[in-house]
C-alpha cells in the first residue's frame, strides 16, 4: 500500500466523519437545545418540535447515522482495497 | 395467582436461564475470558452490549427521572444514545484494529509507558467502582420490593448469581447471558408500554402514543393535556423545563462523551472478529437501546398523566391500593396538612401534601395502570436483568485490570496462562464481594456519583483514546499530564459542590452556572488542550508508536486480538 493512497483513504475517511458529526451536532444540541424555542412553535403530531427532538428525533437521527457511516465506511474500504476477508 | 407467586416464577426461569449459560459458556482460556475468544457475531455482541450499557438506572430511574424533569430529561436521553455515534465513529474500529484486550491496554502501549498504562488502571477501576454499587443496590431494592425479602438478603443472591457466572464464565459467560438479559429486559419494558400506551392514548405503539390525543374524550394532544395540568397546579410546563441552556448543554455532552470512554462499553468492541464488525455492531447496540430510550419519555409522559389525574384533589381515603403499599416502603408520604380529606399535589411546598420518589415510576406504573399481575411480575425479572448485566460487566473490567494491567503487564510478566486466569478469577471474586459491601452500607457519596462516572470517563479516558488515534503528535508526557489534571479537576469539583470538601458550594456558586453532572465537559476539556500543549512542548513519540497510529487507522489486517 502506497503512502499516498493510504493518506487518500484517511482524508475522505476524515470527511465523512466531519460531515456525520455536523449533523450529529445539528439534530442534538441545535435542534435539542439551542433552538429549541424556536423550533417549539412548530410541531409533529402532538408534540413541539423542539421537545420531540430532545427526547426522541435525535434518537432516530442517531441510529442512521451510524448504519450509513458503516455503509461508507465499507464501500470506502473497497475502493482502496483495504477490505478484510 | 398473585403478584408474589408471579414473582417468584418468572425471576425463577430467568436466573435458571443465566446459569444454564454460564455453564455452556465456561472460559477455558485467558482470551476467552477477556474477549470472548474474539468470536463473537455482531448482531450477538450489539444485543450484548446494550445490555451492558442499560442498567438499573435505564431501568429503574430513567422513565421516572424524566417523569418529574420534563423537557429537561433530554439530557439523559440524548446524551446516554448520542455517545454510541462517537464511538461507533472515532473508537470502535479503530481499538478493534489495535487489537489488544482492554483500555489501560491501549494507553499504555500507543503511549510507550508503564506510568501511563498504571494512570489508565486506576481511571478504569475508580469509574467501575462507582458505578457498580449502585447496581448492586438496584438489585436489593428490586428484591425487597418484589419478592418482599430484606434489601441485604436481595443483595447476598444478586452476588451469588453474578460471581457464578462472571468467575466462571469470563467475558464469553457475560456475553450470552447479557444477551439472553437483553431480551428479558427489552420484553419486560415494552409490555407494559404497549399495554398503558392503548390505555392512554389509543395507540398501540408508545413511540406514537406520545404524539396522540388522550383517550379521555376531550381530544386534547396529550402533551398539550400534561402542559395544561402543570400549569394547574403551578408546575413548569411539562415540554420546557426549568435548567440552564449552558447546563442543558454541558450535562448532554458530558453524558455523551462518558459513554464513548466508559471502559466496560470500550471493551465489548474487541470481542468481535473484524474492524467492520466493530463498526456495525455499535449500530445494532445503538438501536437495541434506542427502542427502550425512545419509549421512556413515553412512559414518562403517561405515568405523569396518570399520577396527576389518580391523585390531584382525590380522597386520601379512597387511593387504590398500590398506593398504600409504596407508602409501607416510605417512597410514597402523603401529609394532610389543611385537614380536608384531599390530597393536594402542587409545586409550592408550603401547601403540597404528596412527597414521591421518582425510583418508583416505573415499577409502579404496570401498578398504577391496572395491568395484570403477571405483567408486574416481568418488570421486576427486567429490573434484575438490567442491574447484574451492567454489574456483571464492570467486576470484568475490575478483574482484568487486576490480572492483565497490573500482574501480567508490570509486575509479573512471566506468568503462566493458568495462572493468569486463576488470578482472573480472584479478581473479579474480590471485585463482587467489594460491590456487595458497597450495596449494603451504601456510602452517602454513591448514589450522589452514579451519574458522575461519566463525567469522570469523559475527563480521563476519551481525550487521551482519541488524540491517540487521530493526533499522531501525541505523546506520552501530553496524555499523562492531560489524563491526571483532568481526572483531579473532576474529582475536585464533585468533592467541593456534591459532597461539600473544600469548603463546599451551592448552585450559586457553581463555576460557569454548570452543575458537577455537566462539569466532565468542562474537565474534558482542559485535559484535551494541556495534552496538545503539552506535547507540543516535548519530544515526539518514537517511530515504531507512530507506526501503530499508522497501522489502526487502517481496516484490513485485523486478525485475531492477540497476546504478545
Amino acid at each position: 500500500m502506497s503512502e499516498n493512497k493510504l493518506r487518500a483513504y484517511w482524508k475522505e475517511n476524515l470527511r465523512y466523519l466531519a460531515i456525520l458529526l455536523v449533523i450529529w451536532f445539528i439534530v442534538s444540541y441545535g435542534f435539542g437545545i439551542l433552538l429549541v424555542e424556536q423550533l417549539n412553535s412548530l410541531s409533529i403530531g402532538g408534540a413541539k418540535l423542539g421537545f420531540w427532538f430532545a427526547q426522541q428525533g435525535s434518537i432516530y437521527v442517531f441510529v442512521v447515522l451510524i448504519f450509513v457511516y458503516v455503509y461508507l465506511m465499507n464501500k470506502l474500504d473497497k475502493k482502496y482495497g483495504l477490505d478484510e476477508s | 395467582m398473585s403478584v408474589l407467586t408471579w414473582t417468584y416464577i418468572i425471576v425463577g426461569i430467568t436466573f435458571a436461564l443465566y446459569i444454564g449459560i454460564a455453564i455452556w459458556s465456561r472460559a477455558g482460556s485467558t482470551k476467552e475470558f477477556y474477549v470472548a475468544g474474539g468470536g463473537v457475531s455482531p448482531l450477538a455482541n450489539g444485543m450484548a452490549t446494550a445490555a451492558d450499557w442499560m442498567s438499573a438506572a435505564s431501568f429503574i430511574s430513567m422513565a421516572g427521572l424524566i417523569s418529574f424533569m420534563g423537557y429537561d430529561g433530554g439530557v439523559y436521553l440524548m446524551g446516554w444514545t448520542g455517545g454510541y455515534v462517537l464511538l461507533a465513529l472515532l473508537l470502535a474500529p479503530y481499538l478493534r484494529k489495535f487489537g489488544k484486550f482492554t483500555v489501560p491496554d491501549f494507553i499504555g502501549d500507543r503511549y510507550y509507558s508503564n506510568v501511563a498504562r498504571t494512570v489508565a488502571v486506576i481511571c478504569a477501576i475508580i469509574v467501575s467502582f462507582t458505578y457498580v454499587a449502585g447496581q448492586m443496590r438496584g438489585v436489593g431494592v428490586v428484591f425487597s420490593r418484589f419478592l418482599e425479602v430484606d434489601i441485604n438478603t436481595g443483595v447476598y443472591i444478586g452476588m451469588a448469581i453474578v460471581l457464578f457466572y462472571a468467575v466462571l464464565g469470563g467475558m464469553k459467560g457475560i456475553t450470552y447471558t447479557q444477551v439472553a438479559q437483553y431480551c428479558v429486559l427489552i420484553f419486560a419494558y415494552m409490555v407494559p408500554a404497549f399495554f398503558i400506551s392503548l390505555a392512554m392514548t389509543g395507540n398501540v405503539i408508545p413511540q406514537f402514543g406520545l404524539l396522540g390525543n388522550v383517550t379521555d374524550g376531550s381530544e386534547m394532544a396529550l402533551l398539550d393535556k400534561l402542559d395544561q395540568l402543570h400549569r394547574e397546579l403551578g408546575f413548569a410546563e411539562y415540554t420546557s423545563g426549568t435548567k440552564s441552556m449552558t447546563d442543558i448543554f454541558c450535562i448532554t455532552m458530558a453524558l455523551m462523551v462518558g459513554t464513548a470512554g466508559l471502559p466496560h462499553v470500550i471493551v465489548r468492541f474487541f470481542t468481535v472478529p473484524k474492524v467492520r464488525d466493530a463498526r456495525i455492531s455499535a449500530g445494532y447496540a445503538l438501536l437495541f437501546i434506542a427502542i427502550l430510550y425512545t419509549t421512556a419519555p413515553a412512559i414518562a409522559a403517561f405515568a405523569r398523566t396518570n399520577l396527576i389525574n389518580t391523585v390531584s384533589n382525590k380522597e386520601y381515603a379512597a387511593m387504590p391500593e398500590w398506593f398504600t403499599k409504596w407508602e409501607t416502603t416510605k417512597l410514597i408520604t402523603h401529609e394532610d396538612k389543611n385537614n380536608d380529606g384531599l390530597i393536594q399535589y402542587v409545586a409550592d411546598p408550603s401547601t403540597n401534601e404528596l412527597t414521591i420518589d421518582r425510583d418508583i415510576m416505573v415499577l409502579a406504573n404496570p401498578e398504577i395502570a391496572g395491568l395484570p399481575n403477571w405483567v408486574i411480575a416481568l418488570v421486576a425479572a427486567g429490573g434484575l436483568a438490567a442491574a447484574l448485566s451492567t454489574a456483571a460487566g464492570l467486576l470484568l473490567v475490575i478483574s482484568t485490570a487486576v490480572s492483565r494491567d497490573l500482574i501480567k503487564m508490570q509486575l509479573k510478566p512471566d506468568i503462566s496462562e493458568r495462572n493468569e486466569l486463576i488470578a482472573a478469577r480472584l479478581g473479579a471474586t474480590v471485585a463482587v464481594v467489594i460491590a456487595g459491601y458497597f450495596g449494603i452500607n451504601p456510602p452517602d457519596f454513591v448514589a450522589a456519583t452514579v451519574a458522575l462516572a461519566f463525567g469522570l470517563a469523559a475527563a480521563s479516558f476519551f481525550p487521551a483514546i482519541i488524540l491517540g488515534i487521530f493526533d499522531k503528535r501525541m505523546n506520552r508526557e501530553g496524555a499523562i499530564t492531560g489524563m491526571v489534571v483532568g481526572i483531579s479537576v473532576m474529582l475536585f469539583y464533585m468533592l467541593k459542590f456534591k459532597l461539600g470538601r473544600f469548603g463546599g458550594g451551592t448552585a450559586e456558586d457553581w463555576w460557569f452556572g454548570i452543575s458537577p453532572e455537566g462539569f466532565g465537559t468542562v474537565a474534558m476539556v482542559i485535559n484535551l488542550v494541556i495534552s496538545i500543549v503539552v506535547s507540543r512542548l516535548t519530544a515526539a513519540p518514537p517511530k515504531e508508536v507512530q507506526d501503530i497510529v499508522e497501522d489502526i487507522r487502517i481496516p484490513s489486517g485485523a486478525g485475531d486480538a492477540v497476546a504478545h
